[in-house]
């Protein structure tokens, strides 16, 4: 009772907040809708004006540009498709970074359950509050990506397809309707063992046997079967795909990875955030040195991953292979190698040393930094394949990142504020509670 | 040593060890050694010793490490038998880097991992064919054994103390070198 009354209160403290929130995630949600529309109109505006301001750059990039642009008017074409496509990019861009921090939570849920882990199910609230978002998380990713289509996705593009006998051999699987029914059945998979297991870990708090116990188990194990297939074709569709004649084995690992360092990072930093408002006064410091841990390691991960697809493509420099990194590196050079410091160098520096994994303000200081690098990461996966050399971080990308944030805060402050942040009847919770390391 | 007898004392059970060892301490009563079949977590901060400096030394031989594969990958591939890396013959270290850094990993973790290893043993005094310091075998199976300082202690005060603790056993070892 006092436990439920400990979260009907958390539930009155945290709606304030998010009622702030909400007016913020309103104010930018207009203030984006305004941008996005008006970036859209300026871009045809600007269509007569940047005819003649990029004629003679057009020259000089033109062996730089696309492969299917030979004439200078199809390379303006190639220029303004590229600037049409940028709020989209900088939508999705903050969009799949929220959501893969929700989903990649959920993945590590489904883990420590699926493992019998010991330490965690103090932390199991946490969790599932962050993974509160994926439903809309996931929802408006998928309509993104369907919406965007040729923006995004050059094989979407027929007549292009007509001239390309690789993309017309790929067509087998990267054709719209087979790809349309697999984005569904991502997110439906996905979401419904969110359902299944939030149902199950809630009916633990009251139940005699330990039935929802086993079953969260079961579908513990099924999600993450199925999630290891469906993650990976969901980077080849929705990443890869952006440039269609590229492709990497890593690329889905690689995706992976980001993901579950970003979850990673976010649990950890609720959980900071919560015992500072006393509201998880039975996690200890233990609990925040694993979560730490786990940021380091998989940070580490990361930059292996990432390494050994740079590794292998620069060493073999093939030209088709080539390209992506080409790309990155001249026209994104400050960002390419500064976020390889702060996803890399930055948390090996200050999450190596044992104490510090236990100070909660030096692992939020790290876990910010490691967001922004990973946020930086999927601008990178994004914008370079769907603009190409026209980037910038204005405002619509700004804007964007503000929404879904606020959406994401909003999201979980309901999932977290909605029950008891402590969880009952898990055969390892006294353990959990005793972890100490 | 004030004196050479020390009592051997064995548990079986490391609950009760760790109980005892506190319990000892709270008496001011000195602990020479702990003898367990098994690591038992949390003893070392128990029985007050200092905190392990062998991270700093692995952080120091992971960086020797690192500097002996970049001088050698250096020497060899770049200064003294110059290589065509990847049809990139470039002839910098810093231009050819990436081909170097699984290198470059594996000799830091190498000598991190050995170096480490070999200081542990210098530190603990043991090598091979080492005969063992172990003052009962039970202690490999199933027994803990903490080693007490005698010192000018009331021995039936201190045994009774001890055996409340939850002591199975308890033997008077009369060390003739330092008496």
């Amino acid at each position: 009772m006092v436990l439920g009354l400990v979260g009907v209160v958390y539930g009155f403290l945290s709606v304030p907040a998010t009622v702030e929130e909400a007016s913020e995630v309103l104010a930018s949600h207009e203030e984006h809708h305004g941008e996005e529309a008006s970036h859209e109109e300026a871009n045809f505006v600007d269509e007569a004006r940047q005819e003649h301001g990029y004629s003679e750059k057009a020259m000089a990039h033109d062996k730089d540009m696309g492969h299917e642009a030979h004439g200078e008017g199809e390379h303006m074409e190639h220029v303004l498709h590229q600037m049409q496509t940028k709020p989209w990019s900088a939508v999705f861009v903050a969009a799949f970074f929220f959501m893969m921090i929700a989903l990649g939570t959920l993945v590590f849920y489904a883990i420590q359950n699926a493992a019998q882990a010991g330490w965690s199910p103090v932390l199991f609230r946490v969790m599932e509050g962050i993974t509160n978002y994926l439903l809309p998380g996931s929802v408006i990713v998928l309509l993104i990506v369907i919406f965007a289509g040729e923006h995004f996705f050059p094989w979407q593009n027929h007549e292009l397809v007509a001239e390309d006998t690789i993309l017309q051999e790929k067509s087998v699987y990267l054709n719209f309707p087979f790809w349309l029914i697999r984005g569904i059945i991502y997110i439906i998979g996905w979401n419904l063992y969110r359902h299944f297991a939030r149902k199950n870990s809630l009916a633990m708090d009251t139940a005699e046997g330990d039935k929802p116990y086993k079953n969260l188990f079961k579908y513990s194990v099924y999600f993450l079967a199925f999630f290891i297939v469906t993650e990976s074709t969901m980077a080849w569709d929705w990443f890869m795909s952006m440039t269609p004649h590229w492709y990497s084995t890593l690329f889905a690992w690689y995706i992976f990875a980001s993901m579950i360092v970003s979850a990673v990072t976010v649990i950890a930093i609720v959980t900071v955030s919560l015992k500072a408002i006393g509201k998880l006064e039975f996690v200890n410091d233990s609990h925040l040195h694993d979560l730490a841990k786990f940021m380091f390691g998989f940070s580490v991960f990361w930059t292996y991953l990432w390494f050994g697809q740079f590794m292998l493509i620069w060493y073999a420099n093939i030209p088709e292979e080539v390209t992506y990194f080409i790309l990155r590196i001249q026209e994104y050079n400050p960002i390419f190698f500064g976020m390889i410091i702060i996803n890399f160098v930055f948390p090996i520096v200050i999450l190596m040393n044992s104490d510090f994994k236990r100070v909660s303000w030096f692992v939020v200081i790290a876990g910010v930094f490691i967001l922004v690098g990973h946020y930086i990461d999927i601008f990178l996966l994004v914008m370079p394949s769907t603009v190409g050399p026209h980037w910038s971080f204005g405002i619509t990308e700004f804007a964007a990142l503000l929404f879904f944030l606020g959406l994401f805060i909003l999201m979980v402050g309901l999932g977290l504020a909605k029950v008891s942040l402590r969880p009952k009847n898990n055969p390892f919770l006294v353990e959990s509670e005793h972890f100490h390391y | 040593m004030a004196s050479g007898n020390v009592l051997h004392v064995l548990y079986n059970d490391d609950d009760i060890l760790m109980k005892a060892v506190k319990e000892l301490r709270s008496k001011h009563y000195r602990i020479i050694e702990v003898y367990t079949p098994f690591p038992v977590h949390g003893l070392d901060k128990a029985m007050g010793l200092p905190y392990t400096r062998i991270a700093i030394c692995s952080f120091i031989y992971g960086l020797i490490g690192l500097s002996v594969a970049t001088l050698m990958m250096n020497f060899i591939m770049i200064e003294d038998w110059p290589r065509n890396i990847g049809g990139k013959p470039s002839f910098s270290y810093l231009q050819n880097m990436p081909a170097f850094v699984p290198i470059m990993f594996e000799l830091t973790v190498f000598f991190a991992a050995h170096l480490m290893v070999i200081t542990f043993y210098m530190r603990s005094k043991i090598w091979p064919f080492k005969k063992a310091e172990n003052p009962d075998v039970r202690t490999t199976d199933d027994h803990f054994l903490i080693e007490v300082d005698a010192a000018n202690h009331d021995l039936d005060e201190l045994s009774k103390f001890l055996y409340d603790t939850g002591a199975t056993e308890i033997s008077l070892i009369h060390n003739e070198e330092h008496a």
